[in-house]
């Protein structure tokens, strides 16, 4: 019973040592997946990897031509293992490419060491608007959103419905408050005005107190920021307060993603704004969930197709230069220049890396975000603080 | 044989060793390294003085946000004085909650030290002072130069190694001296029995807070250490699964000796390095939470005074 | 803030504390009782929300008998688990029981994972306590929630009942205070442990399970209300059940009240008034009385 784990020991001290990877010339693109496996975030990490591989596997397999092999570190979604953690992808297995991750702080740490490791890095969701902004760099691109983006558009149609006094509500950390100063920008720039902003400490879900100053206050609309089970419990909240039928709930479109079903019938009815939209009737977006509820037997969502373009990304990088990754100038060039066709509508990348798009204005219909209108054409993040 | 032959043979070993390394192996030396400086501040509080801490990383997030901080945006600051910059704060802060928490005693003191480094990780997650939640980045790693003369450069893979061994070198001899010290024996005496230890005219008091001191300050040092080499800092290294996780490495190392608190840092890096590895385990590996933690249960269920005992059981023979 | 919104907030403050009061209370028993720093709390109050997720279908609007069932399952789960993990470690340092109950964090929250997946799952309020009551020009109230804070309180009376009134509760009112004398009356320890820790992971599921349709059910639920069971149950006092409730009430208010006033220092609210608490009353407020 006693060298179990002693060999364990041993073994993992000969493991780790023994690991250097050989270096490779003609071999497959490795690619790594710095994606949270393990808490909050598991099921959206599962999602991203699953729309990257679907683009992949769509194409045979390969990209211009060369096979892709994956390595994968569960990022924890904890930002003080983040150095640590893309470092095993990029000194232990020397990928050509990061892709990741959900986590913001995370994705800052991810883009720092990318720019001095200069790896080429495809951002799949994490909405920080540095990472675009001030920290941008050549190498550096985004297939999602910056969090400017969805509380921009959501702070336009709010203003056009006529609004004029807002509250807003969020966590207390960097994605919330970003999203929300989108959301002030546009509705003060359309003549509202926002009475108040809420918080609490991530991730914190007791929102009563704060539900009962929305109603001491009567604003004439909230907007709110949350994700995953705070948006859940936010939104049924909000609901079981009696604040949905007086006071309508605006939200960046995370409140209602991947989180309809467990909302219930709370989050019927609600306005949300994003750059995708689940019915969404263009061919591109009724061919690729077809294709993705045929491989994984599950609907796809907005983080699939984040994943699925930052593949694309990457695909249209390689086609450029015939897959060498040794033309890296012209590859990074190629995939600022690209028009890639998503299944949220055709866009392109800003001069810092993030994606040009149309914001979409959506409602909460039984298990879908179904599509309402055009929100913003052509959004593009301003990129404050982005030298290139 | 003489206790400080072991050591000394591994600090040499160590200090051989970037000669085999890959970059990446290398790293992680010195990722364990800094993690055996933070887990050996904290054996001086829990094996030397018996005051168990569940907010040590409070003062390893102190000192490393001071050493970003105190950077700024400008060129490389010298280490001459950021480095007692950082485990001055560190021991500022560790000065304030040992006065305060060294009143309370066993479960009450874990959870006044959880409670102020709680105060801490929110300070730096929901005030703007330190970047929020997304933390600050190092731009330019501290260096020490004379003139033009550069002595020495953090940036470089090599001065950081021997920056970080030496770290842990006068970590580890100053616990030695500590331990054997006329301070260390009162220390252990409190450990033992603080009634008596107060009967016989020791203000055990002031021993204990200086030892929380001066572990605090030795945990703002590993804090400088981990600024310097991930140049990021955010809140999650002050919080409570930090603490957690280095009160683990020791008990698991084995509580009561400095070479535990070094063993127990490396196998509890090492087994998550291993468990989590793809190349190794393949699928098994996506599922690393439970077979880290059936390790660890294992651990409890067979090595009782932690690895540092494994070696006794091993001579000791078949018995239980 | 006008008077009306006050009293709303104090009634918020007040559900939101009976909740955490019963999370804390088996927390504070197997402390005082058995010396066990238990991280895996916050697991078995997570685990207890899953139980009410998994057992939904079965049970339908028979949600009392859901409660019940789920209670009955977790405490049998508690047994044994002390049995299987617990049972050989209390001659050890109590450190060794941290290691052990952090290792029981990972190793649930993977099973979770396996089990259940990771997705955010809703869970329905019966029908009966469905709706609320106006409070207020535009608020009204939830019936579930009133239920959650009567069920709390009824618990709560339970529990005060149990300690105080029975032979089992005069053990523990023992070996909350005085481990050794325990022993030395010739009890039988380690049953009594069994039932205790049995008791405590029965709590804080049964805690679980009512908080679920009021938070949902996701990965890493446990995390967070783990810790700051700790806080009140150091507030209060180790071991003591009606420490727990007052100070699961003082946490209730501070959190209200710090997120109106102070949303920015909201966070470290709870834990300035634990460290005020015991700088003034180093071992909480209600050591060694029930």
């Amino acid at each position: 019973m006693k060298f179990p784990t002693h060999l364990a020991l041993v073994a993992a001290c000969v493991a780790s040592l023994a690991l250097p990877a050989a270096a490779q010339t003609a071999g497959p693109i490795k690619v790594g997946l710095m994606l949270p496996a393990t808490g909050t975030f598991a099921a959206l990490g599962d999602m991203i990897e699953k729309g990257f591989k679907l683009h992949v596997q769509e194409q045979g397999g390969k990209l211009a031509g060369r096979e892709i092999q994956y390595f994968r570190v569960d990022d924890e979604s904890d930002p003080s293992k983040a150095t640590d953690n893309v470092n095993k992808l990029i000194k232990r297995d020397q990928v050509d490419v990061l892709v990741g991750t959900v986590h913001s702080g995370v994705a800052l740490a991810m883009a720092k060491a990318a720019k001095e490791s200069n790896t080429l890095l495809i951002v799949p969701n994490a909405g920080a608007d540095a990472i675009t902004g001030p920290m941008c760099g050549p190498n550096i691109v985004r297939s999602s959103f910056s969090n400017w983006q969805p509380g921009y558009s959501t702070g336009v149609v709010a203003a056009q419905k006529g609004y004029k006094r807002a509250m807003t509500i969020t966590w207390n950390y960097a994605a919330g408050l970003e999203t929300v100063k989108g959301f002030t920008e546009a509705f003060e720039k359309g003549g509202g005005k926002v009475i108040k902003d809420l918080s609490l400490p991530f991730p914190g879900v007791e929102f009563q107190a704060l539900l009962t100053e929305i109603a001491a206050q009567k604003p004439d609309v909230v907007f709110a920021f949350f994700a995953g089970g705070g948006a859940v419990k936010f939104v049924k909240d909000y609901d079981a307060a009696g604040l949905k039928k007086a006071v309508p709930l605006f939200g960046s479109g995370f409140l209602t993603d991947g989180t309809l079903e467990a909302q219930g019938a709370s989050a019927q009815g609600l306005f949300t704004t994003l750059h995708y939209a689940d019915s969404l009737d263009i061919p591109k977006n009724n061919a690729f969930r077809k294709s993705f509820a045929l491989t994984y037997k599950q609907n796809a969502d907005v983080y699939a197709v984040q994943g699925y373009d930052a593949a694309q990304l990457l695909a249209a990088g390689l086609n450029a230069v015939k897959g060498d990754m040794g033309k890296r100038d012209a590859m990074l060039a190629a995939m600022r220049k690209a028009t890639v066709d998503s299944p949220r509508g055709k866009f392109t990348l800003s001069a810092g890396g993030n994606p040009v798009q149309d914001m979409y204005l959506r409602e909460a219909k039984g298990p879908n975000n179904e599509y309402r209108a055009v929100a913003v054409k052509a959004l593009a993040d301003p990129a404050r603080g982005c030298k290139l | 044989m003489r206790p400080w032959i072991v050591p000394v043979a591994a600090a040499l070993l160590l200090a051989a060793l970037p000669a085999v390394l890959t970059p990446y192996t290398q790293d992680l030396v010195v990722k364990i390294a800094i993690y055996a400086v933070f887990a050996l501040s904290l054996e001086l509080l829990v094996g030397a003085a018996g005051l168990v801490s569940l907010g040590h990383a409070a003062f390893l997030g102190i000192g490393a946000y001071v050493t970003v901080m105190a950077t700024g945006d400008g060129g490389g600051a010298s280490a001459l004085w950021l480095l007692p910059a950082a485990m001055g704060a560190a021991a500022l802060y560790a000065a304030f909650v040992g006065a305060l928490s060294l009143r309370t005693k066993g479960v009450y003191f874990i959870m006044v030290t959880l409670a102020f480094a709680q105060m801490a990780y929110f300070v730096f997650h929901d005030t703007k002072l330190g970047g929020g939640s997304d933390g600050i980045f190092l731009y330019s790693k501290p260096v020490i130069q004379f003139g033009q003369t550069v002595l020495l450069d953090l940036d470089r893979k090599p001065d950081l190694y021997y920056t970080v061994l030496a770290a842990l070198v006068f970590t580890y001899a100053l616990l030695g001296l500590i331990n054997r010290s006329r301070f260390g024996h009162a220390l252990a005496g409190i450990r033992v029995n603080e009634q008596r230890m107060r009967a016989a005219g020791y203000t055990t008091y002031g021993y204990k807070l200086a030892a929380f001191v001066i572990a605090g300050a030795l945990a703002g040092l590993a804090g400088f250490l981990l600024a310097v080499k991930d140049g990021a800092v955010n809140p999650e290294l002050l919080s409570w699964h930090e603490s957690g996780a280095v009160l683990l490495m020791i008990i698991l190392g084995g509580i009561g000796s400095l070479r535990g608190a070094v063993i127990g840092a490396m196998a509890f890096t090492l087994l998550k390095e291993l468990f989590q590895s793809e190349a190794l385990l393949g699928p098994l590996a996506g599922h690393w939470q439970l077979t880290l933690g059936l390790t660890i249960i294992a651990f409890v269920a067979l090595l009782p005074k932690g690895l540092i005992g494994l070696k006794a059981r091993l001579a000791g023979g078949a018995h239980a | 803030m006008d008077f009306a919104t006050f009293l709303v907030q104090c009634l918020n403050a007040v559900q939101y504390g009976l909740l955490l009061f019963l999370v804390a209370s088996g927390l504070t028993l197997i402390f005082g009782i058995m010396g066990v720093i238990n991280l895996a709390h916050g697991s078995f109050y997570m685990i207890g929300a899953y139980l009410a997720f998994v057992l939904a279908p079965y049970f339908g609007d028979w949600y009392l008998t859901k409660l019940l069932a789920g209670v009955v399952l977790a405490a049998v789960f508690g047994y044994l688990l002390e049995w299987a993990f617990f049972s050989f470690l209390y001659q050890r340092e109590h450190l060794q029981q941290v290691l052990m109950t952090y290792a029981l964090i990972l190793v649930f929250e993977e099973l979770r994972s396996m089990l259940v997946g990771n997705d955010v799952h809703g869970v329905q309020a019966p029908s009966w306590l469905a709706g609320g009551f106006k409070l207020g020009e535009l608020m009204s109230y939830p019936w579930y929630r009133v239920f959650a804070s009567v069920a709390c309180i009824v618990l709560a009376l339970a529990l005060y009942g149990v300690v105080n009134r029975t032979r089992l509760g005069m053990m523990i009112r023992a070996g909350a205070s005085n481990r050794d004398m325990v022993r030395g009356l010739g009890i039988d320890i380690q049953r009594l442990y069994r039932i205790v820790f049995a008791g405590g992971v029965a709590l804080a599921a049964l805690a679980g399970m009512i908080a679920a349709p009021l938070s949902s059910v996701y990965p890493g639920m446990g995390g967070s209300v783990l810790i700051i069971c700790f806080v009140v149950v150091v507030i209060g006092g180790i071991g003591s059940i009606t420490g727990a409730l007052v100070a699961s009430l003082l946490v209730g208010f501070v959190d209200t009240f710090g997120k109106v006033f102070f949303a920015e220092y909201s966070g470290i609210g709870v834990y300035l008034l634990m460290a005020v608490i015991l700088v003034w009353r180093p071992e909480g407020l209600m050591r060694r009385s029930f």
